[in-house]
């Protein structure tokens, strides 16, 4: 637990005004913003404790991150942080402060992860879906760095998204298709 | 909310492929929203004025608990509620077979991480702070860790250490044959590690009762076990599926759903709920941990004449499924394979380690191990080669199994061998391979020089859905009307709990073949309005939810020939159906499914039993299973015996599936169950030192990446079901059965060690040399 002067415990505004203020040690900061997806977004009365990936999916209401584990195994909260690939869930949320997010939501607006979506779907890449979020950025990061990437640098990029359902098969299936696709048609 | 099977979402990630009936490779109608981020998962859930729970756990494996004192958590400004055992108002305990563990232990803890108290608060770090801050004073008592001491020991539970000893005797029990092989096996425990962790949200009702929205396997049975503890009617506690983010078993049990209905009664608002990964590592079962013994008997021909075994089955704290586990266990230990003479001696026992119950192959997993570890060792001793030996004893159609129970329904365990083993094989390794690709992977630590390649051959046989005089059924509604401008739209109600397998799909399809409608839309799964489902269990919703589609939608056609012959003045059986209208055989004439439907929508309701099973009687003989289904796997593997590193290169299988009803759909069960199969083989574990879980999380629990995944080349091997509908049997369980048992098989030819454990650890290998 931290311990700083601040004392109250987090929570909304409303209710905290509520409380008593000899409550455990959280600082709680009165307001800061991040820039999500192109626009600006104020996060009001959030303990600083708190991870990127909470803050997007509690407070921002952007859940197409994931949160499987927590702890940077798994690949499910993948965002990109001035345009690099991170787990969401080891950034606090005020390390992002001046930074540019983005996240599969922001990916989904501006269309430009299009063909890896609709891949993934042909291909057969998603069965629960809880990892596929993660994939959609990942692919996207991959691709847009290394457009030609053999199978064993596909699998290794993509080696730190956790997937349970598909054994990959399908995945890695619609990677490719995309590879062709934008081959063929010389992005 | 309905899920629309319309693809007319242009935007981008929307998919436009047409639309599909049975066979086809029919598009998931989740599939748009779970590629854009935007299908909502149980973790997702939000609400105004929501809490946040947190379960507290004992830390012990067995202790006493001597005192609960929940003020120093009250204390904390923002925490609303805390419950414990004390707090339950109906029964204590809950259970899947029978109520034998408790919601929250009061008197003692009999495993490390069993649930004492949960808290609600208004954000999950003030939650966990309240949880710690519980002050529980515990009495630690030497725990019984052992299955096998277990049985001698006092008991750990009112109940007894001895979940069911089953013993099967089959044929001449005296029967010997002219070559004997005998061999003792261990398979760890193993975790579903499915990715989305358990979570849910329960919110209070105007009635007193309770809405709870969570991802689980089977709503009806959680819903009885949640009624039965809160002592409440059970039609006040409603459930609803929100995103289930897999489950493979770990969901069948509760965990969480009775905490989250305690506090949001508790605290009259929302109570929200996600374990994070470690505490979904102790909040649900896991696969049973087993010690085996087989011996064989077989002519010298090859003819087997005998199988003994003795199965012993860690069961762990509480009971959960271990009793149907154990008696797959026994029923399928001597394999796909005609055994006239048996005598299985199983065993599913209570001790001090985690709860253990349902995951993938249910129990068919484990001995897979030991039967086809069997096998290799009598074709050596016969001098046969291994997969001509399973060949010359494979079961089909008629055969019996050491049940005595006759197979009446598709048995290719030829045809699926035989299409496992045609797949080419892969190129051998080279030193111009990618360092990347040998054992060891990016620790680039293996020389091609060390690397020695091993092949080997396994095959499982598994039932298909629920046993043993289970009265197994599923409930479906179809309604179909008139949608805006006319056009037919079909709406399916059920509590099918979609858990990532696509029985969505598949639903669609089904009411797409059998009434001729594009549109078909799929309810929400619920209790509310609707008969229970059943579990997405087994590998049975495509035969059971399917199967009461389909005759909901046989009932709906009925319907449609009776207002047609209404109209027309004539008898039923003069109008014939056809895609999506109606013929009079007499005069030719045709009326279209939005004309039938003009006087009004018609829907019918079906609860689909399978044909009935009976319980093993006192010998283990009896007609326990609707059916089984078959998979043979191959498997290719490079290992570096000094490092004691493996590297799966290849896995092909050949799989019984009675008729594919989406290819696509079921290539992806075939691969993502052969990665469950080989993570047992070579990584995964829960390890426990005297009770205590080492490693929950995804740092040292390692579940498969794509580097640790081959290629996998996969036949399905279509045979009709005759039961079944459109003959089509489960199909998720047999590729996690024996991939697993194959990768050792080839790591054996690999390294010629006799490695009788799963899964294979480094030290397995690499220091099997230097063991006394």
């Amino acid at each position: 637990m931290t311990s700083h002067d601040t004392t109250r415990a987090p929570g909304r505004r409303e209710e905290l005004e509520e409380e008593p203020t000899d409550a455990p040690a959280y600082e709680v900061a009165s307001r800061y913003e991040l820039h999500v997806n192109g626009a600006a977004r104020t996060v009001e009365e959030a303990w600083l404790g708190e991870s990127l990936l909470y803050v997007l999916r509690e407070r921002l209401g952007l859940s197409g991150a994931k949160n499987a584990c927590e702890q940077g195994e798994c690949g499910s909260c993948s965002v990109l942080l001035d345009d690099v690939v991170v787990c969401a869930c080891c950034v606090l949320a005020v390390d992002a402060v001046g930074s540019h997010v983005e996240t599969v939501e922001g990916l989904t607006r501006r269309g430009v992860a299009a063909d890896i979506q609709t891949a993934l779907l042909d291909a057969g890449g998603v069965q629960c879906g809880f990892c596929t979020p993660g994939f959609v950025v990942a692919v996207y990061d991959l691709l847009r760095r290394r457009p030609d990437a053999g199978d064993l640098e596909v699998r290794e990029a993509l080696s730190g998204n956790l997937c349970r359902c598909t054994g990959y098969g399908r995945i890695l299936e619609a990677v490719r298709a995309v590879q062709e696709e934008r081959s063929r048609a010389g992005v | 909310m309905l899920a629309s099977s319309a693809p007319t979402d242009t935007r981008p990630g929307a998919r436009t492929r047409p639309r599909a009936g049975v066979g086809a490779d029919a598009a998931r109608p989740d599939g748009v929203p779970k590629v854009r981020g935007e299908f909502g998962f149980s973790s997702d859930l939000w609400m105004d004025r929501m809490l946040w729970g947190k379960t507290l756990r004992s830390p012990h494996v067995s202790a006493r608990i001597v005192a609960v004192d929940p003020s120093p958590a009250l204390a904390i400004p923002g925490v609303r509620a805390v419950v414990t055992a004390a707090d339950v108002p109906g029964r204590p305990t809950y259970g899947l077979e029978v109520p034998d563990q408790p919601v929250f232990a009061s008197d003692v803890v009999r495993y490390h991480g069993e649930p004492v108290a949960a808290v609600a608060a208004d954000h999950p770090e003030t939650a966990r702070a309240a949880a710690r801050a519980i002050e529980v004073v515990y009495e630690p008592v030497e725990p019984v860790v052992d299955a096998e001491r277990a049985l001698d020991a006092p008991p750990l539970h009112p109940d007894g250490n001895l979940f069911r000893h089953l013993v099967i005797r089959h044929g001449d029990l005296d029967a010997t044959g002219e070559v004997v092989v005998e061999g003792a096996y261990e398979v760890g425990m193993q975790d579903q590690a499915f990715m989305g962790p358990e979570s849910g949200l329960a919110v209070p009702s105007e009635d007193g009762g309770i809405d709870l929205y969570v991802a689980t396997q089977w709503l009806h049975v959680d819903r009885d076990q949640i009624a039965a503890s809160l002592g409440m009617p059970a039609e006040r506690v409603r459930l609803h599926l929100a995103g289930v983010g897999g489950a493979f078993g770990g969901r069948e049990d509760v965990s969480l759903q009775i905490h989250l209905c305690l506090l949001a009664l508790g605290t009259g608002r929302p109570v929200k709920m996600v374990y994070s990964r470690d505490e979904s590592f102790f909040g649900h079962v896991h696969r049973h941990p087993a010690k085996m013994w087989f011996r064989h008997h077989a002519t010298r021909d090859g003819d087997l004449v005998k199988v003994e075994a003795r199965i012993v089955l860690d069961g762990g704290a509480y009971l959960s499924s271990s009793n149907a586990v154990l008696s797959n266990a026994a029923c399928f230990a001597p394999g796909p394979y005609r055994v006239p003479n048996a005598l299985i001696d199983a065993y599913a026992v209570r001790t001090n380690n985690p709860p253990c119950g349902a995951m993938r192959g249910f129990g068919a997993v484990q001995v897979c191990y030991g039967h086809e570890a069997q096998m290799d060792k009598l074709a050596a001793a016969l001098g046969m080669d291994p997969v001509e030996l399973r060949l010359h004893n494979a079961l089909e159609r008629f055969d019996r199994l050491v049940t005595g129970q006759v197979l009446t329904g598709a048995v290719p365990v030829r045809e699926c061998i035989r299409a496992a083993v045609a797949h080419p094989l892969p190129p051998a390794p080279t030193p111009l391979d990618p360092p990347m690709a040998r054992p060891g992977g990016a620790g680039l630590t293996a020389d091609h020089a060390d690397v020695r390649r091993g092949v080997g051959v396994a095959v499982s046989v598994k039932n298909v859905a629920y046993s043993e005089g289970f009265d197994d059924y599923a409930t479906a509604r179809v309604r179909l009307e008139a949608g805006v401008g006319g056009e037919p739209v079909a709406t399916v109600v059920a509590a099918t709990a979609e858990v990532g397998q696509g029985f969505v799909t598949v639903a669609q399809q089904i009411v797409r073949e059998e009434l001729g409608v594009v549109d078909v839309l799929l309810a929400p799964a619920g209790t509310n309005d609707i008969g229970s489902a059943g579990s997405s269990s087994a590998s049975r919703q495509t035969w059971m939810s399917g199967g009461a589609i389909q005759l909901a939608c046989a009932a709906i056609r009925r319907q449609l020939i009776a207002r047609a012959a209404a109209s027309w003045g004539c008898r039923e059986d003069s109008v014939e159906w056809g895609a999506g209208e109606v013929v009079h055989e007499g005069t030719g004439e045709r009326l279209g499914l939005a004309a039938l439907l003009a006087d009004g929508a018609v829907e019918a309701e079906h609860e689909h039993h399978h044909r009935p099973t009976v319980p093993l009687d006192a010998d283990g003989q009896g007609d326990a299973h609707l059916s089984v289904m078959v998979a043979a796997h191959r498997a290719v593997v490079d290992v570096d015996p000094g490092l004691g590193l493996v590297k799966v290169v290849q896995v092909t299988t050949g799989q019984d599936v009675g008729r594919a009803l989406n290819p696509t759909q079921v290539t992806g069960q075939i691969e993502g169950g052969i990665a469950q199969g080989i993570g047992l083989a070579v990584m995964e574990e829960i390890v426990l030192d005297e009770g205590r879980v080492k490693n929950p999380s995804f740092t040292d629990y390692l579940v498969p990446t794509t580097l640790d995944m081959p290629a996998v080349a996969a036949t399905l091997v279509e045979e009709p079901e005759p039961d079944a509908p459109y003959g089509a049997k489960g199909v998720g369980e047999p590729p996690a059965i024996s991939s697993g048992p194959a990768v050792l098989a080839a790591i054996r030819d690999a390294t010629g060690l006799a490695l009788s454990r799963a899964p294979v650890r480094p030290e397995d290998i690499a220091l099997a040399g230097h063991q006394a």
